[in-house]
């Protein structure tokens, strides 16, 4: 099985513009960057996570932390885990009392949120939790709704979006298509 | 047809060793060959994911909820059944421990038995400690479950030979290329066996220190150099691993006395203290101080020690996960 | 020996006599226990025909080394199932080891074993007796008594242990070669092999089994060979398993000792690299060697150093096989693959031509226990009285144990794809198995 794109649906510029709208929609509705951390959740929640950071800290004046989460211990729905190993969570900061905002790059069945959301909270007790996405497809499982999303997708159960970013693909742009 | 072809009949359909082998659905880690190198690299790097899970306020995660794990130790053990035990929880599977004191077997229950009333109580994995060489792969024919060596006679003792690459990995940044000398009773030890695979399959050497009345026949076929000075090792060694020696192979005539031993092959304080470059230094636990090393050193090497403990555990989830991880159902790809 | 009024017709099978090779396409006709004629194109009148087109028509086989475990150990088999198997696999003559319980180390045990044999009827079963009362290896057995018995015991050994101490060896053989008998030696230094599991080597390191070395057997055969040579006493060695057993035989024949020996198809046939899978079919005293080991012992077939193939056949229960590896039982059944075995391992690759590997299996083992003594004899003539194995050497066929008559079971040989089968054998002129069935005896 291999991705077959169909359309490309966002390239680099497009990126660029939504992660500065919602690095200003985060500041906004948190009133500021004093309390808020980022979550990513990997592998390329993390390097959006890492991108909304500094186009905050821009804004601000100074950068938010940024924490790495693995969720694969908190996945219902493990399929294909022999081939990669289970990664790391790396959350250098206390996230008592903090607003977290998870970072991830499609929001799909909400599952990988749930998951996320246990693990966070397995680590300690947030005031709240926020959800940020790159692309929204729909097809929701669960009762989960992100706060801030890039572009909403509609599409079939049967498409896929890829998501490529420069620091593991080497460009930026999301695609639509299907596995075949 | 000619001669009955090892390759072609009943008997060798096993010769050749699965990489994790697979029976029909089931994965069983019953020696250090079932895994290839890739398996166990990609082993230790979820450890160090689970390593961390130990380091938190809360530390369990859900991965194996709704999982049952037996714990079958008809030998024995009280460090490796804890560390097993916490392993399967901190993934939140339900764990049932039954050691050789408490269970039939030692009343002369067939292991057979045991295993079809196992099999009957629906329990997905069975990690089991047994005297006699062989004994997790004799249960694989009789239950429908995963089945974890953990230390079977003289054979091997695959987790541990993974904690201790884990341990090796985490303090010298390596495994490739590494020198370790393993030092003692080798004959007898299923630990030096399961380290002996595994430190080839990454590509590490193995220096065996041992006199020639504790190594075990053929060992040299397995990928090893032999010296009888414990001197000369410590001058080529990364990594010193002591085994526990037993006052036993005394009356078995395999050396003198323990004193002698001491001094031919302890890891003494005058030794280490003439050492400029101090190897990493390990061992199974426990420690027989004042024998196979002197008490100032134990305490001063005592953290790496303690730190193989610990890592037992992440490497017992590691394992356990790989294994039993998660239903099976397509997921979203979100 | 009983003889038989049935008239029997072997028809167009190729004849094996030792000395005399293999013949064309002939017809065996037997009457009275006795073959009457050798001949083409026989007419029928009045025989059961036995059809041998594509056979070859063998004297029966003898095995010198088989555990029929009756009296005491039923369990595993007795005379009767042990006979079912010894003619399935071609044998009229099987020579059964004095481990049973009671062992048979004194002159009414013998009989009784015999016995059961002669009501079983289907094949010859000669017991071996115990070198030492008890087999324990302290006080010697009487072997006059058991030698001039209705069993006419000649052969003697403490198989499954062996006479530890040297003197009492030595009076052993003094007294044997008196009595005219033949010591079989089971030659294990038991200090050196003491928890052994299988062959001591790379396998058993690799497997964590304790090893049992080589020496073990050889310091033994050493010992046997000195004491041999001492007393002028006749020595057969049991199961020989490593290489430089077969050298030190080598040597003593040489020197033209009173020296014969045996090994079994599974040490010709398996190395100590089958043990991976721990089968504990694969168990057995004295352990699978090294294929080096294989390769001396072919060498030794090949060269005549080995007199004899014998099975060593061991049969035991599931339970006792069915377990960990250091608790399950030594030994396993061969009397329903030997043939197979020699024809697949030896024939075909050339170690033994067809007529070597059958002498080894007949006229051998006839002269070392002196069959001739029962009216016994290894040959197809005219005269002779009918113990015939006819079996087919290209008949291939896939092993499984549950097929065996044996009440055991534990053959590592499972699924094994093997070529030569017995088809119908013959004892005192009475068809025992035909078309690959036992039959029962006549009323």
């Amino acid at each position: 099985m291999a991705f077959v794109a169909r359309a490309k649906l966002l390239d680099g510029d497009d990126i660029s513009r939504i992660l500065k709208r919602v690095a200003h929609e985060i500041l906004e509705k948190n009133r500021g960057a004093s309390d808020i951390a980022l979550v990513g959740i990997r592998t390329r929640g993390v390097f959006l996570a890492r991108r909304i950071a500094k186009l905050i800290g821009e804004i601000e004046g100074r950068e938010p932390d940024v924490g790495v989460l693995d969720v694969s211990m908190y996945r219902d729905d493990v399929v294909a885990r022999k081939a990669s190993p289970v990664g790391v969570t790396r959350i250098d900061f206390d996230i008592n009392d903090r607003v977290i905002v998870l970072v991830d790059d499609v929001l799909y069945t909400g599952r990988t949120t749930r998951a996320a959301m246990d693990a966070l909270i397995d680590l300690g007790r947030p005031r709240k939790i926020q959800l940020a996405v790159l692309v929204d497809r729909g097809h929701r499982e669960l009762p989960i709704r992100a706060d801030y999303v890039g572009k909403n997708i509609p599409t079939s159960g049967r498409e896929r979006v890829k998501v490529s970013l420069e620091e593991t693909d080497n460009v930026d742009m999301v695609e639509i298509g299907e596995e075949k | 047809m000619s001669t009955p072809d090892p390759l072609k009949t009943g008997v060798s359909k096993t010769l050749k060793f699965d990489p994790l082998m697979h029976s029909g659905t089931r994965r069983h880690l019953l020696s250090i060959n079932d895994l290839s190198s890739e398996d166990i690299i990609r082993l230790l790097d979820s450890a160090r994911s689970f390593a961390e899970v130990s380091k938190r306020p809360v530390k369990k995660v859900p991965a194996l909820r709704g999982k049952t794990i037996v714990n079958m130790f008809i030998e024995p053990s009280t460090r490796t059944r804890m560390s097993f035990e916490l392993a399967a929880k901190r993934l939140s599977a339900d764990v049932v421990t039954f050691t050789a004191g408490a269970s039939s077997i030692s009343k002369g229950e067939s292991l057979k038995d045991t295993a079809k009333t196992i099999v009957a109580m629906g329990v997905d994995a069975v990690v089991i400690r047994h005297s006699s060489a062989g004994a997790p792969r004799l249960l694989t024919q009789w239950v429908d479950c995963s089945v974890i060596n953990a230390g079977d006679g003289m054979h091997e003792h695959p987790t541990q030979a993974l904690l201790d690459l884990y341990t090796m990995r985490e303090r010298l940044g390596k495994l490739e290329g590494l020198k370790v000398a393993i030092v003692g009773d080798i004959d007898h030890s299923r630990v030096a066996r399961s380290n002996i695979l595994a430190l080839n399959k990454v590509g590490a050497s193995v220096l065996l220190v041992a006199p020639r009345s504790l190594l075990p026949a053929g060992i040299e076929e397995m990928g090893v150099e032999i010296t009888g000075s414990i001197d000369e090792a410590l001058q080529w060694c990364d990594v010193l691993y002591l085994l526990r020696i037993q006052l036993e192979r005394v009356s078995e005539s395999r050396f003198p006395s323990l004193r002698e031993y001491t001094l031919q092959y302890g890891l003494t304080q005058t030794r280490w203290s003439r050492l400029k470059r101090k190897p990493l230094v390990m061992h199974p636990g426990p420690m027989n101080r004042g024998v196979e090393i002197a008490s100032v050193v134990a305490d001063e090497v005592e953290p790496v020690i303690t730190g193989q403990v610990a890592a037992g555990v992440a490497v017992r989830m590691a394992v356990l996960y790989e294994l039993l991880g998660g239903p099976t159902g397509v997921g979203g790809s979100d | 020996m009983r003889g038989n009024s049935q008239k029997i017709l072997i028809k167009k099978g190729r004849v094996y006599s030792p000395g005399a090779g293999i013949s064309s396409e002939i017809d065996v006709l037997i009457h009275e226990g006795i073959i009457k004629r050798i001949d083409r194109g026989i007419q029928p009148t009045g025989a059961k025909i036995l059809d041998a087109e594509g056979c070859i028509v063998s004297p029966g086989f003898i095995d010198m080394h088989v555990h029929l475990r009756e009296p005491g150990m039923e369990y595993k088999e007795d005379v009767g199932s042990g006979s079912r198997a010894a003619v399935s696999g071609g044998f009229t003559v099987v020579c059964c080891m004095p481990n049973t319980d009671p062992p048979i180390d004194n002159a009414s045990v013998a009989e009784y074993v015999f016995d059961r044999g002669v009501d079983e009827g289907l094949c010859m079963v000669l017991p071996h007796g115990a070198i030492t009362q008890g087999r324990g290896g302290k006080a010697l057995a009487p072997m006059g008594e058991m030698g001039s018995c209705r069993a006419m015991v000649r052969g003697f050994s403490d198989d499954g242990s062996t006479v530890t101490d040297s003197e009492i060896m030595r009076r052993a053989m003094e007294y044997a070669r008196t009595m005219d008998s033949l010591i079989i030696s089971h030659c294990e230094d038991v200090s050196l092999t003491a928890g052994g599991q299988m062959n001591e080597g790379f396998y058993s390191t690799l497997l964590g089994l304790r090893g049992i070395p080589r020496e073990a057997e050889e310091i033994g055969v050493f010992r046997d060979i000195c004491l041999s040579e001492k007393t002028n006493a006749e020595l057969h060695i049991a199961h020989v398993s490593t290489a430089e057993t077969i050298m030190l035989l080598r040597d003593a024949k040489r020197r033209n000792s009173r020296v014969t020996c045996e090994v079994t198809p599974h040490h010709f046939t398996l190395d100590d690299s089958y043990l991976v899978t721990y089968d504990t079919n694969l168990k057995v005293n004295p352990p699978l060697r090294s294929r080096a080991d294989v390769e001396a012992v072919l060498e030794g077939l090949a060269d005549g150093t080995v007199d004899v193939i014998a099975t060593d056949h061991a049969p035991h229960a599931l339970h006792e096989k069915e377990t960990e590896f250091d608790r399950a039982e030594f030994g396993m059944v061969g009397l329903e693959t030997c043939l197979a075995l020699v024809i697949s391992v030896l024939v075909e690759n050339g170690v033994l031509s067809l007529e070597g590997a059958l002498e080894k299996m007949t006229l051998a083992p006839s002269r070392i226990m002196r069959l001739e003594r029962f009216g016994y004899s290894p040959l197809i003539e005219e005269g002779a009285p009918a113990n015939i194995t006819v079996f087919n050497p290209d008949f291939e066929w896939v092993v499984d144990p549950q097929m065996f008559k044996s009440r055991s079971k534990n053959s590592p040989f499972a699924g094994w794809k093997v070529k030569g089968k017995v088809i119908h054998t013959i004892f005192s002129g009475r068809v025992v198995l035909e078309n690959m069935e036992v039959k029962a005896k006549l009323e």
